[in-house]
């Protein structure tokens, strides 16, 4: 199937996540300027998952998942197992405190809050679904 | 992803190759941090070999800007390409940062 991918939780993987995403978005024809937004998007949780929930572990794995439907809309469902995250509970800090504060983090999700369309988290058993849809204009 | 720096006159020039995200910002904070505490007054990034940048290079310029206001360090960035000035654009860094196309208007900045 080559719309799945897993990676273990190393940083060092996340270029190969950008890589698959762009290919297989490419490959549906989606607009340069939007993969460029998605594979953003999709970088952040992967990262933030690597690092807060996994702590880099090696040992341990993500899941993404790619649905391109009907050229309509693209559906990413990001997976791991392990105490999840709510993401879509996520407080928007200011950039402005941010700033103040020098912190180096705490971007990431509001990037991904202001390119994707709709977040959802879904939780069954021990799996998180983190998942990410992006509507495609028409062309 | 490949950072180096490098004095030209009194221009502390920080040239970022390659993709800048959270397992390579480390290597930008450094250069930064080289620059700030280097006494230069002038910093140049030079971004035009920038092929992807995420929140983790995003929030190391963040974390300087306080330091930057405070020691009256001017920082310009130049070259970005449009998909990297659009993650700067997202944010709203766009305005908070001095952005300019070529070098040669980012060194203007210093003599206005």
């Amino acid at each position: 199937m080559d719309n799945q991918l897993k990676v273990n939780c190393q940083k060092e993987r996340l270029r190969d996540v950008r890589v698959f995403v762009e290919k297989h978005l490419k490959k549906h024809g989606v607009p340069e300027v939007e993969v460029g937004k998605m594979v953003l998007a999709v970088d952040e949780v992967c990262a933030n998952l690597m690092i807060h929930s996994h702590k880099c572990d090696p040992q341990k794995h993500i899941g993404i998942k790619i649905n391109v439907k009907h050229g309509k809309e693209v559906v990413f469902d990001i997976s791991d197992y392990g105490v999840g995250f709510n993401f879509c509970h996520y407080k928007e800090p200011s950039i402005d405190d941010i700033i103040k504060q020098k912190k180096k983090g705490g971007v990431g999700l509001i990037l991904v809050k202001r390119i994707m369309d709709h977040m959802e988290f879904i939780r069954k058993h021990n799996r998180n679904v983190y998942r990410l849809v992006k509507r495609l204009q028409a062309a | 992803m490949h950072i180096s720096s490098v004095l030209e006159e009194d221009h502390y020039i920080i040239t970022i190759n390659g993709d800048v995200d959270a397992s390579s910002s480390i290597h930008l904070d450094e250069a930064m941090n080289e620059a700030i505490h280097g006494g230069h007054s002038k910093i140049l990034i030079d971004c035009s070999a920038l092929n992807y940048i995420s929140s983790a290079g995003l929030g190391v310029f963040m974390s300087y800007l306080e330091e930057l206001k405070a020691k009256n360090i001017h920082m310009v960035l130049f070259g970005l390409n449009e998909k990297v000035e659009n993650v700067f654009k997202v944010l709203g860094l766009d305005q908070l940062l001095n952005i300019q196309p070529s070098k040669d208007q980012a060194k203007q900045e210093f003599h206005g």
